[in-house]
């Protein structure tokens, strides 16, 4: 019963370490390098979880937070948002768009793993 | 860590190229200085050399780079505009940070704080810079780990968009659960009208008592992504240092006033004066303790008062009572274990791997000690000495992990007593003993619904409906009994109802009509009894929708021997029945008597054999044919193993009888020679051999060949016919 997750970032370092510590903790993995991507690759299929970057180019983070709440099946998917903000206006902006919870870069790969799992059992 | 150098290398190389993407950018920006979109595109660049830097350990480079991020981003929101000089500035930044990727030692610290200031001088108004974040987030809990268990009160009412959030109360409900011992209660009393229920929204909430030592940081934790949106109330209640006994008492009390369930006037309405008008009119001695206990029996708990006043919801209630026991009860095990016993979870497959590894151990040992006999070297052999001692040891402490108090077990049928007897119209009292008998973890899980099957029929087959009892003359509420006792390498578990018991002539005629039996055939009570547990068989008139369907006691049949557990049915008609499971304390190692016949190897279970005879030619003769021997002036009677086994070759003059004791009854097996004490580590025979009546499994032994386990309770089934002839004459 492997759990799908969607990591969206336009860093290919960064997509390259959360692919692997989430392979590593036993999930499957679709990557994408920003909003417009992510859509795209979740058009027709449903994963188990979204985590995504807030500065892409094409689409941001916040958008596409808000378009996947507008789908019908994405609309009770937890998202992630990954931050370098620590400051309250993102992270409240995000929020607002419906994002579940949000981790600060920078991160060790296990806590990233330990927010998952509050949401994707 | 090579995954570590695999990641830091990944960051390089994109650095590079953001980097270089941020030269070409600025030259194009130089060209268009209004073009927003390429301000956009730096400022990407830059939060990406810094994000990523921070998360590979470039904590430098992170920093140098956040100070220019924030310059764009006033850029970007139009509070600064694009000038020459910050085109200048910015790709001497870039050059700095491609300085800190090829020779950090190198980087001038003093180049770097020239370029930030310059920065900062051209900004209009003052920058507020943000340390970079290096501390974890979310926040650990284990740093916030007390020693000492606590007792907290949680109210957890989500946002009713929840869901749209993303976040499964549920996840967030069962991490609690992780943090230690957990009541829940969900309250629905703010769920609206089906009309106007919005599918999409979360109404209930939930009263959670939590016992840990975490800390309630850690409780902070679970909710921290929408502690800011939900309702959360933690209040410690009990625990810590302040543990006092009466002080909680005392809280208990007030339980319902300090949740805001009950308005203080309504409580001291309910509660009355201080001293209680029992106790005062006892002391005027207007009542005996007597009657007054009489009347109070008769009285109903305060929370049902409460409900039944229509003062609150029966949710409330429910979620004091649960805070209660949840005190009570870990007040009970603090006293229980004493000062700190500590534990940790351990998922139960590693305790299962173990448990195969001392096997291997145990089989590798038995090689040793073989070889060390051979070799006659009395170094080698001390050594093995010691293997054999210390992998006694090991063995002994792995199976007491794995052993669970069936206590478990038994709290989970007291609800299950409750509700079947209540949806069957039935009184039952159920009684528990022995619950602190341990059994293997393994056992007890495939016990559970044998267990289940066995304590439905009795409510539903067994205990008479309350007038029914009444016409009898037995009390109106019927009695169930669950005993567990160690029983030498067994547990015996006994499920005793005082119900009709089973009637020998029904189930006879039940049988032949089901072709089971022959029409004449001759069976005892216990055989009898015994056809319950057949496929296909079922007494009930009618089918109700716990039990009745015939497909119950053959699969409970199936999962006690399946856990090389046996099964016993004793009842007489209108008083009640008892069933005695006997199951082994584990599954996996046990020790064994092993025994020789012609070229074959056997184990019989040590815990079983009593003592070892000779049996000679001699007492052969004297029994005239039958299998008896005489032991110290006593009847026992005896299976040969060589014949049952039909194993060719002559007999020793002497042989051997293994004598054991199978639920009372004293059996001896013949075999040739008694070898020895041997640890048995059981494997099972495989599917193929499943069915083959008389062995329960096999073993390694020290020289490679295998020795079968033997089945000692279902040899003496199959011979019981001959035995009990023997033990008529």
């Amino acid at each position: 019963m492997g759990r799908t997750i969607l990591i969206v970032d336009d860093s290919a370092s960064m997509r390259q370490l959360v692919s692997f510590a989430l392979k590593d903790a036993g999930y499957d993995v679709i990557a994408a390098d920003d909003g417009k991507d992510a859509l795209s690759k979740v058009n027709g299929t449903k994963v188990d979880m979204v985590v995504t970057d807030l500065n892409m180019p094409n689409m941001d983070g916040i958008e596409l937070i808000k378009q996947l709440r507008s789908s019908t099946t994405h609309k009770f998917t937890p998202v992630v948002m990954l931050t370098t903000e620590s400051q309250d206006s993102k992270k409240k902006e995000g929020r607002a768009a419906g994002a579940s919870g949000w981790i600060v870069k920078p991160f060790q790969p296990e806590q990233l793993i330990n927010v998952i799992k509050k949401f994707v059992r | 860590m090579s995954n570590n150098e695999q990641h830091k290398a990944a960051y390089v190389e994109e650095a590079y190229e953001l980097l270089s993407a941020l030269e070409t950018s600025l030259l194009e920006l130089e060209d268009n200085l209004e073009d927003m979109e390429i301000v956009g595109t730096i400022f990407r660049a830059l939060h990406t050399i810094k994000g990523s830097g921070s998360m590979f350990g470039f904590d430098d480079i992170a920093s140098f780079t956040h100070d220019i991020e924030n310059i764009f981003d006033k850029v970007r929101n139009g509070e600064m505009s694009v000038t020459k000089e910050l085109i200048d500035l910015t790709l001497s930044a870039g050059d700095h940070i491609k300085l800190l990727l090829d020779e950090p030692e190198l980087a001038d610290k003093q180049m770097a704080g020239d370029i930030i200031a310059s920065l900062k001088a051209l900004s209009p108004k003052t920058i507020v810079l943000h340390e970079v974040k290096t501390s974890p987030a979310p926040p650990q809990s284990v740093e916030n780990a007390l020693e000492e268990d606590v007792t907290y009160r949680i109210r957890f009412r989500p946002p009713l968009d929840i869901f749209i959030r993303g976040i499964n109360p549920i996840h967030l409900i069962n991490e609690l659960h992780l943090l230690g011992d957990c009541r829940i209660t969900a309250q629905t009393d703010a769920i609206p009208q089906i009309v106007d229920i919005n599918p999409e929204h979360c109404y209930t909430y939930w009263d959670i008592i939590l016992t840990t030592s975490m800390g309630v940081n850690a409780i902070k934790d679970v909710f921290i992504f929408i502690v800011d949106d939900c309702e959360l109330d933690i209040d410690s209640i009990a625990g810590g240092n302040n543990l006092d006994e009466e002080a909680i008492q005392n809280k208990l009390q007030d339980v319902f006033a300090s949740q805001g369930y009950v308005s203080q006037e309504d409580w001291q309405e309910i509660s009355g004066p201080h001293k209680r008008i029992g106790d005062i009119l006892l002391e005027r001695k207007d009542i005996s303790k007597e009657d007054l206990q009489k009347s109070l029996d008769g009285q109903k708990p305060i929370g049902e008062i409460l409900v039944d006043s229509g003062r609150i919801d029966s949710g409330k209630v429910e979620s004091a009572l649960a805070e209660q026991q949840h005190v009570r009860s870990s007040l009970k095990k603090k006293g229980k274990a004493g000062l700190s016993s500590s534990s940790i979870r351990v998922s139960s497959d590693k305790l299962d791997n173990l448990v195969n590894l001392v096997g291997e151990l145990v089989t590798v040992q038995a090689r040793l000690t073989q070889t060390s006999a051979s070799r006659n070297d009395p170094e080698l052999f001390l050594i093995s000495e010691e293997v054999e001692r210390l992998t006694e040891e090991l063995r002994d402490n792995t199976m007491s992990v794995r052993m669970v108090p069936i206590g478990t077990m038994y709290s989970k049928f007291k609800r299950l007593v409750r509700d079947l007897s209540d949806e069957m119209g039935k009184e039952v009292q159920m009684s528990t003993e022995g619950s602190d008998t341990e059994l293997d973890k393994t056992v007890i899980e495939k016990l559970n619904d044998p267990m289940v099957h066995l304590i439905r029929n009795s409510i539903d087959h067994g205990i008479e409906s309350p007038d029914v009892r009444r016409s009898l003359g037995k009390p109106e509420e019927g009695t169930l009994n669950l005993t567990a006792r160690h029983s030498g390498a067994n547990v015996v578990i006994e499920i005793n109802d005082d119900g009709a018991g089973l009637d020998p002539e029904a189930i006879r005629g039940k049988a032949v009509e089901k072709g089971l039996i022959e029409q004449n055939a001759e069976l005892s009570e216990k055989e009898i009894f015994a056809l319950i547990l057949a496929p296909g068989f079922s007494t009930a008139k009618k089918i109700t929708s716990v039990s009745g369907r015939g497909v119950g006691m053959d699969v409970v049949k199936r999962n006690i021997e399946a856990v090389r557990g046996s099964i016993d049915i004793e009842s007489h008609k209108g008083t009640g029945t008892t069933i005695t499971l006997s199951l082994p304390l584990t599954l996996a190692i046990i020790d064994g008597l092993l025994v020789k016949v012609g070229e074959e190897m056997f184990v019989v279970p040590l815990s079983l054999v009593k003592e070892c005879v000779e049996l000679t030619g001699e007492d052969i003769s004297n029994a005239h044919g039958r299998q008896i021997s005489n032991v110290r002036g006593e009847i026992v009677p005896y299976i040969n193993l060589r014949e049952k086994f039909s194993i060719y070759g002559g007999k020793p003059d002497i042989e051997q009888i293994v004598i054991t004791n199978v639920n009372g009854q004293r059996v001896g097996f013949v075999v040739d020679h008694v070898i020895g004490e041997h640890q048995t580590v059981i494997k099972s025979l495989g599917r193929v051999y499943k069915d083959i009546e008389g062995v329960s499994g096999a073993t390694i032994l020290g020289d490679g060949t295998v020795a079968l386990i033997i089945d000692v309770s279902k040899l003496l089934q199959s011979e019981r016919s001959l035995l009990a002839g023997n033990s008529n004459n």
